[in-house]
């Protein structure tokens, strides 16, 4: 465990594997929330926070039940339910608790259980930080990071994303591309910019 | 027959999930760099579509509504789980290939949407061939994709290669994937246009 792997993971999940523009991971509310930055935000700050916990639950389940019980296999159907139960128990505390909070996400809470984002960086931590059924030294720490910097990255391209779409309502864009197809557009040539980040090496 | 023909051809192109629905996107635009990528992909899909539909429809009346969408996720990934473990002893090669977008599929919009909109109101029969007619719906989008991506991209169809052309590395990358589904979208947009 070292500073530079936690800046290569840093640069690798913010930059280089962005989780939309290179995984394409969350790619529909990528689409169907960016129309203005408020809610892109308000999206992106939840699932930020929905992949931070869940993945921090799921390592602590495939490490301490899954692994020692030899249920590796159950791997997708536990993380699915610990993600959709989580996501409810978040729903039910924020409306409770945080009424303002709860107004501001609104109907994108319960979305974000199908969200592939939040089942991909469990899954993908559990594929990098774990060898042979063994925890790596550091791998909580490692996974932990890595979901942190993959909201980070979540949260720049939902941003980016929902402004260019914000000056694009005044363009004359042609007919059959309105809405979606230029948005697939814009994206792909994000991603594009998003590829002079590889390449840096540490 | 000719109504149940009729659940099966819809989800050709009619309501094609993703060209028409745009349901699905993140697995489609992932893993359409090769032809036997998509291919995979689709059949697995189509898998999980007809056995989950077949499972929801059988147990839509016992499950009480209030938590149906969690019981629809188990089923899911009870049937995307099989696929893995199928994929994992005979076909290892496409199972590293396609990584973690296999257990993806339980995420995979389009399956929950099916189950939740078809397969929990109509018959038996129906819900099988609508989860065939979306599958075979979604695994020619993917193959008109990968196929696509693939010639262009690197230059080879089904792995054989393709003399005198130089390919565009690019489409190839993630950003290629965007621009092609970006363009088929706005083309698909304009025959519908000319046609109406």
């Amino acid at each position: 465990m070292n500073i530079t792997n936690f800046i290569s993971i840093f640069i690798s999940a913010v930059f280089v594997n962005n989780v939309i523009l290179s995984r394409f991971l969350g790619l529909c509310p990528f689409i169907a929330i960016s129309k203005e930055t408020k809610p892109a935000i308000a999206m992106s700050f939840a699932v930020s926070f929905v992949i931070f916990m869940s993945s921090v639950i799921s390592w602590c389940i495939y490490r301490f039940l899954l692994i020692p019980f030899n249920l590796i296999y159950l791997r997708t159907i536990t993380f699915i339910l610990v993600i959709a139960a989580f996501v409810q128990l978040v729903e039910m505390i924020i409306r409770k608790f945080f009424p303002v909070l709860y107004r501001f996400f609104g109907i994108y809470l319960p979305l974000i259980t199908t969200n592939c984002a939040v089942l991909g960086v469990s899954l993908l931590n559990t594929d990098m930080f774990f060898n042979n059924g063994k925890a790596l030294t550091g791998s909580f720490y490692y996974s932990i990071f890595q979901s942190l910097c993959v909201g980070l990255g979540y949260t720049i391209a939902m941003i980016l994303m929902s402004a260019i779409r914000e000056r694009l309502e005044l363009c004359n864009i042609p007919k059959p591309f309105k809405n979606f197809p230029i948005a697939f557009v814009i994206a792909s040539i994000m991603s594009m910019s998003f590829l002079g980040f590889n390449g840096f090496k540490f | 027959m000719k109504n149940k023909f009729k659940e099966f051809l819809k989800g050709l192109i009619k309501e094609n999930p993703t060209f028409v629905l745009m349901l699905g996107l993140c697995p489609t635009l992932a893993i359409s760099t090769t032809i036997k990528n998509g291919l995979g992909m689709g059949v697995a899909t189509t898998f999980v579509l007809i056995g989950s539909n077949a499972m929801i429809n059988l147990i839509r009346k016992i499950v009480p509504d209030k938590i149906r969408i969690p019981c629809f996720i188990v089923v899911i990934a009870s049937f995307v789980t099989i696929v893995e473990l199928i994929m994992k002893a005979y076909v290892p090669i496409l199972d590293r290939a396609l990584g973690i977008y296999i257990p993806l599929i339980v995420v995979n919009c389009i399956v929950l949407a099916r189950a939740e909109a078809f397969a929990s109101k109509e018959t038996f029969l129906n819900s099988i061939l609508d989860g065939l007619g979306m599958g075979c719906g979604f695994t020619l989008a993917l193959l008109l994709i990968s196929t696509i991506r693939e010639t262009l991209g690197m230059g080879t169809f089904f792995d054989y290669k393709i003399k005198g052309f130089e390919p565009i590395f690019l489409l190839s990358l993630p950003s290629g994937a965007l621009l092609i589904i970006g363009l088929l979208l706005g083309f698909f947009n304009f025959l519908k246009e000319k046609k109406g």
